[in-house]
């Protein structure tokens, strides 16, 4: 029976060593803390729309977007439709042609990869929020 | 059999202490990154989109701040408060924009150091309500905060590990020694309210 327990504890490790060793390995590239949005831009023919945190965070504070704008603080939790922004809701808050670029400029937006799911990226060690 | 157990836990230690180091590794392995990606090749964006060519890179917007050695190798709070950048704090003129300057000691009974939360710098960039009272209640010690919590993306977790500083940098947080006198007493953990 110890035996048995032994070589359980030895499979566990294993596991946990090349989780550890994956970790180790580049995987988590683009710029701390950007967030990738593709809920529907994909399905709608368009690339994924990258947002960069560190770029909005150096001309307005998280406030601005988090508490003014709506936006809620977990990738993934916010509903956000062209439709709304060209009604100057969320990013066409800001993206309407006065304070920055307005919604017709559909590629600066959506310029990310194809087949990249919405979440947030770049992270230190986390994937994400906590999703280590 | 009592020294075979034995034996099977110092093995287990050894394991769990191999595989610390490794975790430990790999982290720093992450932090000594160094270099800001070029936008064509940072697995986000899509080389072939005309934004890449378009949008500022993140070494032309970010190698003129406090530097640091993690997330956008940038240290936020420095560059804020040194004037590096100035950041608007609202759109709206209706909007009521509040700072508080008032530190929270929390993990008062833990192993690690204290934990000094700084209301200030949070309060220059975020809003009360983006954390009261759904992460933390206003009443010190009213809320549980875990070590497992923050880990998983909650509590102090939402921000930090995915857009402010990484919760590889313990002692950022857990910066007050547990031997002043003070502290050592325990009881509430609130130790500096200038107001404003």
């Amino acid at each position: 029976m110890n035996a048995a327990a032994g070589r359980k504890n030895s499979w566990q490790f294993k596991l946990a060593l090349l989780l550890a060793l994956l970790l180790a390995l580049p995987m988590a590239q683009a710029e701390y803390g950007d967030v990738v949005l593709n809920r529907y831009a994909e399905k709608e023919g368009m690339r994924p729309v990258v947002f960069p945190h560190w770029f909005h965070r150096t001309r307005f504070r998280c406030k601005v977007c988090h508490q003014e704008l709506g936006f809620k603080m977990r990738a993934g939790s916010n509903d956000v439709k062209m439709s709304d922004i060209i009604d100057g809701k969320f990013c066409g808050m800001c993206h309407n042609n006065e304070i920055a670029w307005g919604p017709d400029n559909c590629d600066l937006c959506h310029s990310g990869k194809q087949g990249l799911s919405s979440g947030i990226y770049g992270g230190d060690r986390t994937n994400g929020p906590g999703r280590w | 059999m009592r020294a075979f157990i034995s034996q099977a836990n110092e093995d287990g230690r050894l394991r769990l202490r191999i595989l610390l180091s490794l975790l430990l590794l790999s982290a720093s392995l992450y932090a000594g990154a160094g270099e800001w990606l070029p936008l064509d090749n940072d697995g986000v964006h899509d080389p072939s989109s005309p934004a890449v060519k378009r949008l500022m890179e993140p070494r032309d917007g970010l190698s003129g701040l406090a530097p640091d050695d993690v997330g956008n190798q940038v240290r936020w709070p420095q560059a804020l408060d040194q004037g590096q950048i100035n950041p608007r704090t609202n759109l709206l003129p209706e909007t009521k924009v509040e700072v508080l300057d008032k530190d929270i000691l929390l993990d008062l009974y833990g192993s690690m150091p204290i934990v000094r939360f700084p209301h200030r710098i949070h309060t220059l960039w975020l809003n009360c309500n983006n954390c009261h009272e759904h992460l933390f209640k206003s009443k010190t010690g009213a809320t549980d905060i875990s070590m497992l919590n923050i880990l998983d993306g909650e509590q102090c977790g939402l921000c930090h590990g995915a857009v402010a500083f990484p919760l590889s940098k313990c002692d950022r947080c857990h910066s007050v020694s547990r031997n002043i006198p003070k502290v050592k007493s325990g009881g509430a953990g609130e130790i500096k309210e200038t107001g404003k």
